[in-house]
């Protein structure tokens, strides 16, 4: 057969065979054991030529409702995504590089995720960053282990306003550690205080709370942080990386860990992946982070270089003991952030949540007033927020998708007894006319 | 450009933008009104102040100091650095997959979730698996999630005292790191002189709380393991089960397949095996497969197909739960899918003749000038010993360096552990036969060059945007930031 | 090779001090060169008590980390602080500042059991 992608010629394959001394290619396999092999055609579906195939493509992804305007958020929102990224993420002497461990020939990815490491520590105020981690909720995990492994203590106290599916990867890598996890009560949609108070003791290993929260809430980050004040237990918090261009950053609150998703960055929406897990610590946890981080050093010419440092944490070296198994990360993700936090800058980054907060809060305002509907929370909210409806969202969200809206993600998927509540983001991208429309299409599904 | 490039940072210009956003059209209110006063951002980020064509100049010049698959030879043993089609990156930005949300009602998804369909049948059909889960997003993490559904069928049959994971000394670091995730305890077995599994040591180490053995096969070093029928007895006699790390999966596409050489659980590198990039460290996809009686125990949710709709079930008791925020790296799986639909079961089968034709070749023609230690056909890599050349002061390290000066990346080196000065080298099916036949040129200048100019080879590169670094440096005064 | 006249040693490679209950413990030349450029020294607690065959600190390298085992059973009550700024003293010298911590004794413990040089020394050469 021929293909595009196999170079090799009959002839270079007859001269390659009598290289070696063998007869045929199957003579190659002879170590595989008669009894044990396939000795049959896999059963796939027939070989494609590339027009027929970009034609098969294109019908699958057409099935995929892409072009109504979008009020979903949960993790994965829809801002602007400028074109310059895209453009960097298709340089092939990046996607095509393995992991950089040969530093002479792998300078600028190591220059790039050295630049992505400061980027994420001006952002969240932590005074180091790894290379990436897979999503925000595996970031989220890692740092429970991170909490469990320094403080030595197994409680993990975990904020019910947390992503619920974030909540759930925690339960999967909580389950065969050494740990119990115990939910932080929310009232109005926010962390209860007084019930947290209660809850932190001597055996806290960590606090875990995301703000702004899964209802598009801001925690009472400092009220938060105090109560672990002479304790050894740490203060995680899961951010929104958009959010911290007009909120300040975490770590100068208080929190030992930050990390979050890091989607919002220029990344596509990919039905949920890949994604950008980040993470940043203090630097008494330098030596606790997992995966890979860069340092700068010097080559024999007293040049300046990056390099993958810091290894003997990681999996390769440690083995059993590493602080993680983690391996590939999400390096060219990472990439796409830091093209991203470039092109935007200060400025652009702060403009994007400013305008974001408040299309958020016109678009509160103007949908709290057809009747019927209320803002079941108080705040203060960031670009997200509950509303709830005088029926069922699920019902009410399918007769929107056919008006041109995905209006919001149905609260009661996720919450018990929140059937009627929608959660609706809106960022930058949306448009005045937009949400006058999703408000006037809404008001006449109600009706 | 010469090396070395500033950072963005340091081209930073105050008052340059790169952006342009549109104006806010919704009533202005100050934020002090909307935001809780003790959380308001006193300081900005010290982002750079660039504009677009700084950005895009500062990222190209950067790329052009990395070697990658699509400007050089790449033959990084255990990695599968083959050739990344193209038109798997146009199918992933395709607009119906790239802006998809993925809580979107499902009847808007079906193309996705027929996708995500499709392609677990397929992995399963090239595994010899029943079923399959596209939930993790690396190797690494599918061994993390092949180990708990291990885990999970061992409790769920009341089998409480399976608390060991044999591993062989040859395996993968990810290997022992994911089985202490899920508080498994590590039990070492010795290889035999192939690097294979000894069976004695491991009949020795085998009892009644052994979860399961996880290997590679082909191995580490690029071998086939022959009594892998027997391994297989051995470990399911004891109750275990057996974990097939999905690594070196290139070698055997519809030749053998790890379901039915008693494997339970595997998992693949699709970023290895199914031609999507590796983006310099992610992202990839690790798939999992499991037999029959694992299936209950998958991560949710699952993509069912009831009619001719698909939907994502949830209600799944036994399951281990969920392993990522949402269904996994879903634009790496696309690739990965588009793919498979290039080469058909016919495609992918040659895929592997032509990996351990030309592995073979290379290995027939190295044999001699480097040092074999065990010479007989490979599988789609195999493993060299540096130790001929150790005796001119040459060390694996300073012939991986040397290569870099002929436009090669090296290959894996010090691994596995059980050769001494390993040079593991995995050409992939995707290079013609000029190109390795230029590395064999380059591997016997370099040979030469160690018995008769060792210093030329010990203190290469001399050609790359910079020469060795100092990594001791590093980790004492680790640097891991810009500071203004 | 290096090795004191006046200090113990055991098969791991560490030597040690006894003064009264309490000894000093360390790396010998042939563990750090063995090791190479070491890069950061993990360290004990004060305070905390080690059994004979523990994991008490560990020595990391740009690709290896070693862990050094008890070679007795004691409390830590000293740890070498210099080694947080200045890995590399275990390195330069061993038997002096690159000194790793110091441990009471614990009741009863037996030190019979140490190589002395000569007996370390013999040890090593049955290594190569």
């Amino acid at each position: 057969m021929n293909n595009q992608y196999l170079p090799n010629t009959p002839e270079q394959r007859r001269q390659m065979l009598e290289a070696i001394g063998v007869g045929s290619v199957e003579e190659l396999f002879s170590y595989i054991p008669e009894k044990l092999r396939l000795n049959r055609p896999l059963n796939l579906p027939h070989p494609m030529a590339e027009a027929r195939l970009m034609a098969h493509m294109e019908e699958l992804a057409g099935r995929n409702e892409v072009g109504a305007v979008s009020f979903l958020g949960g993790g994965i929102y829809d801002h602007f995504s400028p074109a310059a990224i895209d453009h960097i993420l298709t340089r092939s002497e990046f996607y095509t590089a393995y992991t950089p461990y040969q530093p002479e020939v792998s300078q600028g990815t190591l220059q790039a995720i050295f630049e992505y490491q400061t980027m994420i520590c001006e952002l969240t105020g932590a005074d180091v960053a790894n290379a990436s981690l897979y999503d925000g909720a595996t970031a989220l995990a890692e740092a429970a282990i991170i909490a469990l492994n320094t403080t030595r203590n197994s409680k993990i106290l975990l904020a019910g306003t947390m992503h619920p599916w974030y909540r759930k990867v925690l339960d999967t890598y909580m389950a065969d550690l050494d740990a119990q996890v115990a939910e932080i009560p929310a009232v109005d949609g926010r962390l209860d205080l007084d019930a947290l108070a209660g809850m932190v003791d001597k055996d806290t290993a960590a606090i875990l709370v995301q703000s702004p929260n899964f209802f598009g809430i801001i925690e009472d980050l400092p009220g938060i942080g105090k109560m672990l004040e002479g304790h050894k237990g740490l203060f995680v918090v899961c951010t929104d990386p958009i959010s911290l261009g007009i909120l300040e950053a975490p770590a100068r609150l208080g929190a030992d860990i930050v990390v979050g998703e890091g989607q919002s960055l220029g990344l596509a929406q990919s039905f949920g992946g890949p994604l950008l897990g980040f993470m940043g610590v203090t630097e008494k946890l330098t030596r606790r982070i997992p995966g890979r981080v860069v340092g700068e050093t010097r080559d024999t010419q007293g040049r300046r270089g990056f390099v993958l440092t810091l290894q003997t944490r990681e999996q390769h070296i440690r083995r059993e003991k590493a602080t993680s198994n983690i391996c590939s990360n999400q390096a060219l993700c990472a990439l796409a952030a830091s093209v991203y936090l470039s092109l935007m800058g200060p400025g652009g980054l702060r403009e994007v949540a400013r305008q974001s907060l408040l299309k958020a809060a016109y678009a509160r305002e103007q949908l709290a007033q057809i009747p019927g509907v209320e803002v079941p929370h108080a705040g203060p909210w960031f670009k997200e927020f509950a509303l709830k409806l005088p029926r069922p969202a699920a019902a009410v969200i399918d007769a929107m998708v056919d008006r041109g809206y995905y209006a919001g993600i149905d609260l009661g998927r996720f919450y018990p007894g929140m059937e009627d509540c929608l959660l609706v983001a809106v960022t930058e991208k949306r448009t005045r006319e937009e949400i006058d429309g999703f408000r006037a299409a809404l008001q006449e599904v109600l009706k | 450009m010469g090396h070395p490039i500033p950072l963005i940072f340091e081209r930073s210009v105050p008052g340059r933008t790169g952006y342009s956003l549109p104006e806010c059209d919704v009533p202005e209110v100050p934020v002090q009104q909307l935001l809780p006063a003790g959380q308001i951002r006193q300081e900005a980020p010290r982002l750079p102040q660039v504009s677009e064509g700084d950005v895009i100049r500062h990222y190209v010049n950067l790329s052009s100091l990395n070697h990658s698959v699509d400007t050089g030879f790449y033959p990084l043993g255990s990695c599968t650095m083959k050739y990344n089609p193209k038109v798997n990156e146009t199918a992933t930005r395709l607009p119906g997959f790239a802006r998809l949300h993925p809580l979107v009602p499902e009847r808007c998804a079906q193309g996705a979730l027929e996708l995500m369909y499709n392609l677990e049948q397929y992995l399963a059909e090239i595994t010899g698996m029943d079923a399959v889960s596209l939930q993790p997003v690396a190797g690494a993490h599918g061994e993390y999630t092949g180990l708990k559904i291990i885990a999970a069928y061992h409790k769920a049959r009341g089998d409480h005292k399976r608390t060991t994971v044999l591993v062989p000394d040859s395996a993968h670091g990810t290997n022992p790191a994911s089985a202490a995730m899920v508080g498994m305890k590590i039990v070492e077995v010795k290889s035999d002189c192939h690097g294979c599994v000894c069976l004695e040591d491991l009949k020795a180490k085998v009892d009644d709380t052994v979860a399961a053995l996880m290997l590679t096969n082909p191995n580490t070093l690029g071998l086939f393991d022959i009594n892998i029928a027997e391994i297989a007895e051995i470990v399911h006699n004891a109750g275990g089960l057996l974990y097939y790390d999905g690594a070196n999966a290139n070698a055997i596409l519809g030749k053998v397949r790890p379901g039915d050489t008693g494997f339970d659980v595997v998992h693949l590198n699709l970023h290895k095996t199914f031609s999507t990039p590796h983006g310099g460290g992610g992202p990839g996809s690790g798939p999992v497969g499991v037999k029959a009686q694992l299936i209950p125990y998958l991560p949710a949710p699952r993509v069912v197909k009831e009619g001719d709709q698909y939907r994502l079930d949830y209600n799944l008791p036994d399951s281990i739960g969920k392993v990522h925020s949402f269904y996994g790296n879903f634009g790496v799986n696309v690739r990965a899918y588009t793919y498979i639909r290039m080469m058909g079961g016919e495609g992918l089968e040659r895929v592997s003749e032509d990996a351990v034709l030309n592995a073979n070749y290379l290995q027939a023609r190295l044999k001699g000038h480097y040092h074999l230690e065990y010479d007989r056909l490979c599988m789609h890599e195999f493993v060299l010993s540096g130790k001929l050349q150790k005796a001119h002061g040459v060390r694996t390290l300073d012939i991986a360096k040397r290569l870099l000066d002929f436009g090669v990346h090296p290959p894996t080196i010090y691994f596995p552990l059980i050769i001494d000065e390993a040079i593991m080298i995995e050409p992939t099916e995707t290079e013609g036969k000029e190109t390795l036949d230029y590395f064999i040129d380059v591997m016997l200048q370099i040979a030469r060059e160690a018995k008769e100019d060792p210093e030329n080879v010990t203190q290469a590169p001399h050609t790359t945007p910079v020469s060795r670094l100092d990594e001791v440096g590093a980790a004492r005064n680790p640097v891991l930031r810009w500071q203004p | 090779m290096n090795i004191p006249q006046d200090l113990k040693y055991t098969k791991e490679h560490e030597w040690i001090r006894v003064e009264g209950n309490r000894v000093t413990v360390g790396i010998t030349d042939y563990a750090q060169d063995q090791l190479g450029d070491i890069v950061f020294v993990e360290l004990p607690a004060v305070g905390d008590e080690v059994e004979s065959g523990d994991g008490f600190a560990v020595l990391e390298s740009v690709k290896a980390a070693a862990d050094v085992y008890a070679p007795v059973s004691g409390t830590v009550v000293e740890v070498n602080e210099d080694l947080e700024d200045d890995p590399a003293l275990v390195n330069t010298d061993p038997y002096g500042q690159g000194w790793l911590a110091v441990f009471e004794l614990a009741e009863g413990e037996d030190l019979s059991e140490l190589m002395t040089a000569e007996e370390y020394q013999q040890f090593l050469a049955e290594q190569e």
